[in-house]
Order: structure tokens, then C-alpha cells, then sequence
């Protein structure tokens, strides 16, 4: 039944291109794939109260028994809140994508099946237990992501900034999957919920560090943080509402999932505070800070979107002290940093969905979004402008939104951690609460200058492409619906505190006992410190904010030389010219380069393994005797093949190369095989002829004038593959290791009805092997008629010339 | 014996990749086929040589010859034909196409 729903995107997405085919004249195709996680999100509801009161749940499907590979679905507080978040900003978006999707101009079954595919994947991520299996949704994420932003595949800029995402993107995954194997070697499952309840095994080992940075640069390149933050803003060139739904609510929370999911395994070792809360930091400060010098309202919301998913990292690594002290009154203050972290990744999808939608309406109303065109725009659309303050004034932190709460429990964070006095944060601890609050002014102007640039001042119709209108409600209802949740969840923290948030901390730090009054979200806490830092923040961003047409056209002026894009860039070209100019060394298109490539490999590989493994060990005490008769053959052998090699004439070489065939034969019949003996001489025969009837047409052998070098290069190769396949063969028979099997054919008589044992291995025991040797025949044949037919084709074509 | 054959399959080996290396179509195809002939005679070799008679049932003998090496050769024998055909008639089309079967001449282009 779970897996039905966790499945039903995966499965409706099937559906889509018929219900585009024969409905979408009726019918825009987004109300049917409305359906999928409206469903979705009411029957997760459901679990509400029973993972409120602490019960989790385990779905297994069976895929490969055998290997482990099974498909376990685990549904708890974290993986019940991200499966919320997505089913139902999901449904939100949906519907605006409706309004804002030409059912007309897009093609929108692409567009759905991407978005559903999305969906499916960022379920199975959040709830999967399996780690091989989560990898697995992690890399279909970021391919849809990469499909969705390419989804306008004409522009350039889509495309780059698509492959600008997947390379990143993908980059950090195989990170992921290298973490992932560490952990699986060291824990010997590829359960999460096996690895947490063995935790000992796992921290006293020494890939412990090593898994941690791998699994952590998957989160950090997924979650866009510093430096991997770039593909972020060039993703905005995916439809808005794909920004709305992956770039900013779920795709790039994946990486906070992760390390949330990975705190009470990796959490209390000081590199990952380290890590997490240092990275973290570094991010808010620096997306607030280049966010500021945007000018497009989408690259400025990404910046943003950087800048508070740093924020979110740095209460996660706050949260992880809890791990350290665990229960105790200061493992319960730091919990109460994981509890923010949740709490404000919950903000962040209301308001910051709700935003993008915004920037969407504008877009699509004006034709443009840059600020330096647009202004006034509060008088022609009152709606959007209320939305849009609603949301930028909770992203501000101010009340009365739920933005307000959640910063106001990042400054108590930050505040506890300077004082914490482990970890060497008793020197520079301090830095924290600093970086938090400058960043926070910055974070605070931003959002002044988004929503009174765009919707203060004059009103400027003549730089607008059309006339602007409110736009239509369809459009207006998603962004509402997020504005009315921002406000509610600013009068009601708890509602979503209790049933939501405290479930899924309960599943981030599971060692630390919190009680509900620690957990209890309260709008006045008095005049503490939290309070005055925001009132400082205020008072500082709005004189910023008065001031900023003397400073911002500064920060414009950041040289592009010295910005991560510009090194990307550098380094992809870099890349590109390095790998063609070496692909091109070594591809010369001369079929002798490449079977000298291969020939050096089979000498280097088995001749470096037979000597470092000690492989090389002669045993004759087994050899049959020699007959004088055997090397009489032997020495007429060696001289037919070198009469092939030196031959002049062609008639000579072919006589020659008969020759070495029948004498196979003939050792074949000393070697009591005469099947094979009487095979080899048919064989030969009409090969032999073959070859004479091709030679016919085949120029002469030419004497071979090529220089000393050429022919030097060839015998020291022909001479190492010979020595080698020699000491191969001799040191195999001096390691005789196991019973030869072949009198477990013996019985051929009683199984198969035949006394010649090489027959009933062929045609019976291993029947399907000749089948498809018979085939290989078959189709070497054809290509020889073909071959041959197309010469007398070619011949016609030649003579009607 | 077994040695004598390695040593055997270690020079036919050697003058095959000789041959396989030159420029010329035609000495590829022959290299080819001696290198085939020298695997037939190792896998021969690597089940023991000169040991009980022909695996035929009706020998009333006390050992048999390993038949499972024999089975892998009489297949390779065929596979090896086949496989000499086509590509004679291949080197062949290859000539009448582009009168040419040196091998450097007949090399792909550099911006492919």
C-alpha cells in the first residue's frame, strides 16, 4: 500500500503523454497530474498522529533477496516531514504551474513527466532506510533537476545552466556513493536504521572521517553551499515554478536531509561541527552578500536561497553538539538548534515558495524582472504586493511572521555556541553570533530592496514589454495559500511544533532528551539578547537601505574575475581543451596503435601480476613423454610459420599457413582428439581454398620496406607476448589447484544416450552454447554474402557508368 | 611434452603478433589465423596431454582425455573459420573499395 503512493509519480508519469495527447485541448494537463500528489499528501497525513506519538513505520519490498537489495521504506518524524513538505508544496505548485504554463505554447507532457519523475525520486530519497537504494533516488533527482532546467532547450543559457547543475550536482553524488560504500564496509549493512543501532563499530574505524567528507560533499554540492553554491542562480533559467518546487522547497533541501538524516552517526565529532556549521556560516554570509548586488529578482532569490539553506546547515551543525553532550542540560540546548534548523526549513519552503511565485506573477504579468525596470507596481497589483511582503518580511525575520520565530532561535543558537568551550570554539566562538548577525543585516536589505523596488516607488509603464494587470487567482491561490500559512504558523508554532517538527528531531537526535516545555516555540521571550541583535539588525538594515544608492552600485562593480563563475568556466574549458588534445595523442585512428595498446596492456597487467603474486612456479613431473615423432612435428610447425612470416610470394604464405593447420590436426590425433582432428582437416581444407580464391583479387605481399624503428617496436612486442603467454601457461601447469572436472561428464552414456563425451557436451549438456555458436556462424555467414553481393552491385554500377 | 607445447604456442604466438602488427592487410589476416591455431593448441595442452585414451565411451579403457578442453576447441575452431571469413572478405571489400591494403592509408580521419 506505502509503496503505491511513494510509487504512484513514478507510475502516473507513464500516463501523461496520453492524457496530453487527447485531452489537453479540453483540459490543461496539470489538473490531472494535480491529482498525484494531492493523493499523496492526504494519505500521509494520516500518519501524523501515530508518528506524533513516537511509532515509526517499516514497508519492505523484496527486489534482489539474494544481494541485500531490497527496497525498505522507513517512515519517521524527518522522512514523514520532507514527504509533507514535498506532496504538498508539490500540489501548491501544480496548480500555479496551471496558470503559468501555456497550455498552448509548452509542451507540457515533457514538462509533467519531468516534474512527477522529480516527485517519485525526492519521495523515495527521503524515505528510503536503504543506502544503495537512496543513492539511487539522489542521482534521479539531480537528472530531473537537469531535464527541468533544460526544459526551454532553445536558450543557451538553459542548457549551460543545466549542465552546470549536473555536472556539480552528479560530482557530489558519486561523493555520496563513495561515502555510502565506506559506511557499508565498515557497518557490513545498508540499513541506516542497522548502522544507527551499531554505532560503536562505526565511530572507532578508520574510514569514519574519510565516509563523513565523502557523504558530506553529496550534501553540500546538493544543498548548494559554498563553493558549490554556483549552479544555483544559473538553474533559475527552469520554468518558475520549477524554482518554486526544486530549487528552493525540496531538490536543495535533499543535502540538509542528508545531513540531518547522517547527525546521529556522524554528529559529535568536532570535524563535522566543524564542517557543517563552518560551511554553513561561510554560505549565509556569502549569499546574502551577493544577493545584494543582483538586479534580477530570480537570481536575487537564489542567492537568498543559498544564504538561508546556509543558515539551516549552521543550525544543523549547531544541532549536532547535542550529539556530544547528549543527555544533559547542554545536549538539550544545542537540540533546541536542530529544532530551529527544522523549524526554519519549514519557513523557508512557505516563504521562500511564495516569493518565487511572486517573481513568477511579475515575470509574467510585466515581462520582466529586473529591478532597475520595474517599480510602482504596488498600485496595479495590490494582491501580489501583499504576498510579497508577507514573505520578504518573514524572510527579513520580522513579525508577525514565522520568520521572525526561526531567526529569533538561530541568534539563540549562535549565542549558546560561542559559549560552548569545546571543539577550540572558546577562542573564536565568538565569530558566530558576529557572521550571523552581519549576515542577517544583509539578508535584511535584500529583502527591503525586493519588495520596495519592485513595488515602491514610480510606477514606470513605458519600460514595462505589456500591460500590466493583477494577475489571474489561479495564479494568485498557491502564493496565498504559503502567505496565510507564513502568518498562521507565526500565531500557532506549536500546532506544527507538536504533531511535526518534534517527531522528526526526535529522529535527528534520538540520544537527547528533550521535553515538550524545551520545544515549546514562544513569540516573547523578554528583552533578551535575540531580541536586541533583531532590533539591531532593523536599525542597521534600514539605514543601509536609505543609503544604498551610494553603495550598491559599488558592489555591481565586484570584478567578474575573481567571482567562482569565473573560475568554473576557466576550469571546464580547461578541461575540455586538456581531454581533446589528449584523446587526440592517443587516437590516431591507425589500427596498428591500438593493437600495440592492447598487446602492452595483456603483457604489462598479466606479467607485473605473475610477478608480484609470486605466480611463476614450473612443475614437469607431470609431462606426458616426448616422442620423436612430437618434435619432428613441433620443428616442421615452427618452420611453416616462420615460411608465413618471411614469405615473399603469396602462394608461399597460404601454402605455408595450410600447413601449420593440418599439423594442428595432427597433434590433435596424438592428443587422442579425434573430433577435433577430422573438424580441423574440413576446416582447413575450406579455408585454405577460401583464402586462395581471395587471393585472386588480393594485391601481392609486398616487400616490407618500413623502417628499422617500425620493425623493432614489432619484435619486442611479438617477443613479450609470446614470453608471456609462455610463463602463463608453464606457471598454470605448475599450480595444479583443483581436480580436473571432466569425469563429471563420464556419465555421458546414462544422461545423454552418447558414448563419445566431447559430442555429448556439445550437443546436449551445453546445447544452448552451440546454438549460439551456430548463430555466430549464421551471422558471419550473412556478412560474407553481403560483402560478396555488394561487390557485384558495385561492379554493375560501374559498368552503367 | 606440456612445455614443449608452450613453447610451441609461445613462438606461434610471437610470429601471429608479428604478423597482427605489419601494415599490410593481408599478413593481419594470416597473423590472425596462426595466433588461432596457437590457442587451439593451449587449451589443448592445458587439460593434460597423452593421458587415456579418446573420450569415447566404447573404449573400454581405464582413463579418457579431458573432453572438456576438446569441447571449448571444437568450438573455437568453428567460431575461428567464421571468423577468418569474414574478415578475409572484409580486407577484401576493404581493397576493391579504396585500392588500397596498407593499413595506414586506410586509417580513420583525424576529426572523426
Amino acid at each position: 500500500m506505502f509503496y503505491t503512493f511513494i510509487f504512484l509519480p513514478l507510475i502516473s508519469a507513464l500516463f501523461v503523454p496520453l492524457l496530453y495527447k487527447y485531452f489537453n485541448r479540453l483540459v490543461h494537463t496539470g489538473w490531472f497530474v494535480l491529482v498525484v500528489p494531492l493523493t499523496i499528501f492526504i494519505y500521509l497525513l494520516q500518519y501524523i498522529p501515530g508518528v506524533a506519538a513516537g511509532d515509526t513505520y517499516k514497508y519492505t519490498l523484496s527486489w534482489i533477496p539474494s544481494l541485500d537489495m531490497n527496497i525498505v521504506f522507513y517512515v519517521d518524524g524527518l522522512s514523514l516531514l520532507f514527504g509533507l513538505l514535498i506532496s504538498g508544496v508539490g500540489a501548491l505548485v501544480i496548480v500555479y504551474s496551471i496558470y503559468y504554463m501555456s497550455k498552448i505554447r509548452e509542451a507540457l507532457h515533457n514538462f509533467y513527466i519531468y516534474l512527477l519523475m522529480f516527485m517519485g525520486a525526492m519521495l523515495g530519497l527521503v524515505f528510503s532506510d536503504h543506502l544503495l537504494v537512496l543513492y539511487g533516488f539522489w542521482e534521479l533527482t539531480s537528472v530531473s533537476s537537469f531535464l527541468l532546467i533544460s526544459y526551454w532547450y532553445e536558450r543557451k543559457s538553459s542548457r549551460q545552466g543545466a549542465l552546470k547543475a549536473m555536472l556539480i550536482t552528479v560530482l557530489g553524488g558519486f561523493g555520496l556513493l563513495a561515502g555510502f560504500i565506506m559506511m557499508i564496509m565498515m557497518a557490513d549493512t545498508y540499513s541506516i536504521r542497522e548502522i544507527l543501532a551499531n554505532l560503536d563499530v562505526i565511530q572507532n574505524h578508520a574510514l569514519f572521517i574519510p565516509a563523513m567528507l565523502c557523504v558530506l560533499l553529496g550534501a553540500f554540492t546538493k544543498s548548494a553551499q559554498f563553493p558549490f553554491s554556483i549552479w544555483l542562480p544559473d538553474a533559475m533559467e527552469a520554468p518558475t515554478p520549477v524554482s518554486s518546487y526544486l530549487h528552493s522547497a525540496t531538490m536543495v533541501k535533499a543535502g540538509i536531509y542528508l545531513v540531518a538524516r547522517m547527525t546521529p552517526i556522524f554528529g559529535g565529532s568536532s570535524v563535522w561541527f566543524w564542517l557543517v556549521a563552518g560551511v554553513g556560516l561561510i554560505t549565509l554570509l556569502y549569499g546574502s552578500l551577493t544577493a545584494l548586488r543582483q538586479t534580477d529578482l530570480k537570481a536575487m532569490l537564489a542567492y537568498s536561497t543559498i544564504s538561508q539553506l546556509g543558515l539551516i546547515m549552521c543550525l544543523l551543525g549547531v544541532g549536532s553538539l547535542a550529539v556530544y553532550f547528549g543527555a544533559s542540560d547542554s545536549g538539550t540546548v544545542f537540540g533546541v538548534a536542530g529544532f530551529a534548523a527544522l523549524f526554519h526549513l519549514f519557513n523557508h519552503s512557505t516563504f521562500k515558495g511564495s516569493l518565487f511565485m511572486v517573481v513568477g506573477i511579475i515575470d509574467h504579468e510585466t515581462g520582466r524582472r529586473d529591478i532597475r525596470y520595474l517599480g510602482g507596481l504596488m498600485q496595479v497589483m495590490p494582491i501580489t504586493f501583499t504576498i510579497a511582503l508577507v514573505g520578504g518580511l518573514s524572510m527579513a525575520g520580522l513579525p508577525p511572521f514565522n520568520g521572525f520565530l526561526s531567526k529569533e532561535m538561530f541568534f539563540a543558537a549562535v549565542n549558546e555556541v560561542s559559549q560552548a568551550g569545546i571543539f577550540g570554539l572558546s577562542k573564536i566562538g565568538l565569530l558566530f553570533p558576529i557572521i550571523a548577525w552581519i549576515a542577517s543585516i544583509f539578508t535584511f536589505v535584500y529583502c527591503m530592496i525586493f519588495i520596495f523596488k519592485t513595488f515602491g516607488g514610480t510606477y514606470r509603464p513605458e519600460k514595462l514589454t505589456r500591460t500590466v494587470h493583477e494577475a489571474p487567482w489561479g495564479m494568485l491561490f498557491s502564493p496565498i495559500i504559503l502567505g496565510l500559512l507564513v502568518i498562521f504558523i507565526f500565531f500557532f508554532p506549536n500546532v506544527l511544533g507538536k504533531y511535526i517538527l518534534t517527531p522528526a528531531l526526535t529522529s535527528m537526535l534520538p540520544m537527547t532528551e528533550m521535553s515538550s516545555y524545551d520545544l515549546k516555540i514562544s513569540v516573547w521571550h523578554g528583552l533578551n539578547l535575540e531580541l536586541v541583535m533583531t532590533i539591531g539588525v532593523i536599525v542597521v538594515g534600514l539605514l543601509f537601505f536609505k543609503s544604498s544608492k551610494r553603495w550598491i552600485q559599488a558592489m555591481r562593480n565586484y570584478p567578474q574575475g575573481l567571482t567562482l563563475n569565473h573560475w568554473y568556466n576557466k576550469g571546464l574549458s580547461g578541461t575540455e581543451r586538456f581531454s581533446t588534445s589528449l584523446t587526440n595523442g592517443y587516437m590516431t585512428g591507425s589500427l596498428r596503435s591500438y593493437l600495440i595498446y592492447t598487446f602492452a596492456f595483456f603483457v604489462i597487467v598479466l606479467l607485473s601480476s605473475l610477478l608480484l603474486l609470486y605466480g611463476i612456479r614450473f612443475d614437469f613431473s607431470n609431462d606426458a613423454a616426448i616422442s620423436v615423432f612430437d618434435v619432428g612435428l613441433v620443428l616442421a610447425m615452427v618452420i611453416a610459420a616462420g615460411t608465413v612470416l618471411l614469405a615473399g610470394n603469396r602462394i608461399v604464405a597460404i601454402v605455408a599457413l595450410g600447413a601449420v593447420g593440418y599439423m594442428v590436426a595432427m597433434f590433435f590425433v596424438i592428443f587422442r582428439a579425434p573430433d577435433l582432428a577430422l573438424t580441423q582437416m574440413v576446416v582447413e581444407t575450406v579455408s585454405t581454398l577460401l583464402f586462395l580464391l581471395c587471393f585472386y583479387h588480393l594485391p601481392k605481399l609486398t616487400k616490407q620496406i618500413e623502417r628499422i624503428p617500425f620493425k623493432l617496436t614489432n619484435l619486442i612486442i611479438s617477443i613479450a607476448m609470446g614470453l608471456t603467454v609462455t610463463l602463463l601457461a608453464l606457471s598454470a601447469n605448475g599450480h595444479k589447484m583443483f581436480e580436473p572436472i571432466t569425469s563429471f561428464f563420464e556419465n555421458a552414456f546414462e544422461l545423454a544416450g552418447a558414448k563419445n563425451i566431447v559430442n555429448a557436451i556439445l550437443v546436449d549438456f551445453r546445447g544452448f552454447d552451440t546454438m549460439l555458436e551456430i548463430s555466430v556462424l549464421a551471422v558471419a555467414g550473412l556478412g560474407v554474402y553481403v560483402l560478396v553481393h555488394q561487390r557485384s552491385k558495385g561492379r554493375e554500377q560501374h559498368e552503367n557508368e | 611434452m606440456e612445455t614443449l607445447m608452450v613453447i610451441l604456442v609461445g613462438i606461434l604466438i610471437s610470429i601471429g603478433t608479428y604478423l597482427i602488427l605489419s601494415k599490410q592487410l593481408l599478413r593481419i589476416v594470416l597473423g590472425a589465423s596462426i595466433v588461432g591455431h596457437a590457442v587451439n593448441l593451449l587449451i589443448i595442452t592445458s587439460g593434460g596431454l597423452k593421458k587415456g585414451s579418446a573420450p569415447l565411451l566404447g573404449e573400454k579403457a581405464a582413463g579418457f582425455a579431458d573432453a572438456i578442453p576438446q569441447a571449448l576447441v571444437l568450438t573455437a575452431i568453428v567460431i575461428n573459420f567464421a571468423v577468418t571469413a569474414l574478415v578475409l572478405v572484409l580486407s577484401y571489400r576493404a581493397y576493391k573499395s579504396f585500392g588500397t591494403d596498407d593499413m595506414e592509408q586506410l586509417r580513420g580521419n583525424e576529426h572523426e
